[in-house]
């Protein structure tokens, strides 16, 4: 049950939004992350978006990860 | 984004991850712990226990939220099915964990027992059933805490409440290091708890323990980081300026989602839980506070715990599995008596219980059926 998933939201109304994955499209509510916006990738869980996902901490983790010489070449 | 999760994804990066990790030799075993039922499937999915040396052992410990959930509390939600004549509406897995009987065997003796996906399916119920009492048997750790305290929060019909089983993750941690012979060189954050409360719930932990800690997403990359950082750890016993290693920054802040942590503070306040298996565990519940005693279900309808009733089944020892302390295939009845189809003990019911996972993604020991 416990299974977060990371969603594109595509729609939102207010404290409701849309958000979509692999084709899939579902209600999404964001009572706990008001600041999303159409566009944001968000982690559901429960029906609701409880987390945004950041690309440039992603990109950042990637090259620790580089810098920390595990991936010669880096992403 | 997408094309961020692909690296998270990329096989080359995990074959360096895990030349990394081969490479370092600590001279002596680690032992690390994930307390994250996610991460267990991810583990077993992506076969990392294979791939790993000799000196490296990630185990399982309390990451399941439904397994952990005391028998008590399912007998309660039981009788309210059964005797009080409520609808009770709850998740999959939590209507197939044993108690005295199950939520879904007491729903073929006729108790009406609803599988939602969260807590505004079970709302809705209530609305469109306004002469039924709908109770929603609301299980899981902190991301799910937090969408029960937000559908309280918004307003709920009157025929609706709470059957409160939710369980915070940091005090487990805190009992876990407590207990004596545990022996973990590491632990691995639960991903999904942790971009709710953020790292700091784990501060003090970290800094008294002096164990090393790293918050894991779930893609292979993000696991064998954590993995990676955690050995290095362990094996130089070097002391890093932050004994915290985020793997996981996309998702996990310092201070996590405030917006959902204020709206958790307004609606529970927190109290001694009992871990099926495990025990009581101080400040490791959530209750309701008082404002919204119309909407907790035990004091609606008067429901008193029967302590009579057993944990686990006689021989099961997912006690000692949710602590790490033996590894599923130790138990006398996994596989042959206990199984998915046929769960005896709450760790083989739930997708997130290490019993399950293993059985799922496992091979057959050698000489067991």
């Amino acid at each position: 049950m416990c299974l977060g998933i990371p969603m594109k939201l595509v729609r939102v109304d207010g404290t409701v939004g849309t958000a979509e994955v692999d084709g899939v499209s579902r209600k999404v509510m964001l009572d706990l992350l008001p600041e999303a916006a159409v566009g944001d990738y968000v982690i559901v869980h429960a029906g609701y978006a409880i987390q945004s996902l950041d690309e440039k901490e992603a990109k950042e983790t990637l090259a620790l990860l580089a810098g920390a010489g595990l991936l010669e070449g880096g992403p | 984004m997408k094309a961020s999760v692909e690296s998270f994804r990329d096989a080359r990066t995990v074959e360096q991850l895990l030349t990394e990790i081969r490479h370092l030799s600590p001279g002596r075993q680690i032992r690390i712990m994930h307390v994250c039922g996610t991460h267990e499937n991810a583990i077993c999915q992506f076969g990392f226990r294979d791939l790993f040396p000799d000196w490296l052992t990630i185990v399982a410990g309390p990451g399941c939220p439904v397994c952990v959930c005391p028998a008590t509390d399912i007998d309660m939600a039981v009788r309210l099915a059964t005797d009080r004549g409520a609808i009770v509406a709850t998740f999959g897995d939590v209507v197939r964990v044993p108690a005295r009987t199950t939520l879904l065997e007491a729903k073929a003796t006729g108790g009406d027992c609803r599988v939602v996906y969260g807590i505004d399916d079970a709302v809705e119920i209530a609305r469109r059933e306004p002469g039924r009492e709908v109770v929603f048997f609301a299980v899981g750790f902190e991301t799910t805490s937090c969408t029960t305290a937000a559908a309280l929060r918004r307003g709920v019909p009157d025929n609706f409440s709470v059957l409160c089983s939710h369980r915070l993750v940091p005090p487990a941690l805190e009992a876990l290091v407590a207990m004596p012979g545990q022996g973990v060189d590491g632990f691995i954050l639960p991903g999904h708890v942790t971009t709710v409360m953020g790292i700091r719930d784990y501060r003090p932990l970290a800094s008294r323990c002096q164990i090393p800690m790293a918050v894991a997403g779930f893609e292979p990359v993000d696991m064998l980081a954590a993995i990676l950082a955690l050995s290095r750890r362990a094996a130089s016993r070097e002391r890093p300026s932050d004994p915290i290693f985020n793997a996981y920054g996309r998702a996990v802040r310092e201070d996590g989602n405030p917006v959902a942590r204020r709206i958790m503070d307004e609606t529970f306040e927190r109290c001694d839980a009992a871990w099926r298996g495990i025990g009581t565990i101080p400040g490791s519940g959530h209750r309701l506070r008082g404002a919204y005693a119309r909407q907790d279900a035990q004091r609606r309808f008067d429901m008193t715990p029967d302590e009579s009733i057993r944990d686990t089944h006689p021989g099961c020892l997912c006690g000692e599995v949710l602590l790490g302390r033996v590894e599923p295939e130790d138990c006398p009845l996994f596989r042959s008596h206990c199984n998915p189809d046929m769960p005896l003990g709450p760790c083989m019911v739930a997708l997130e219980g290490t019993c399950h996972a293993r059985y799922r993604h496992g091979r057959p020991a050698r000489g067991r059926s």
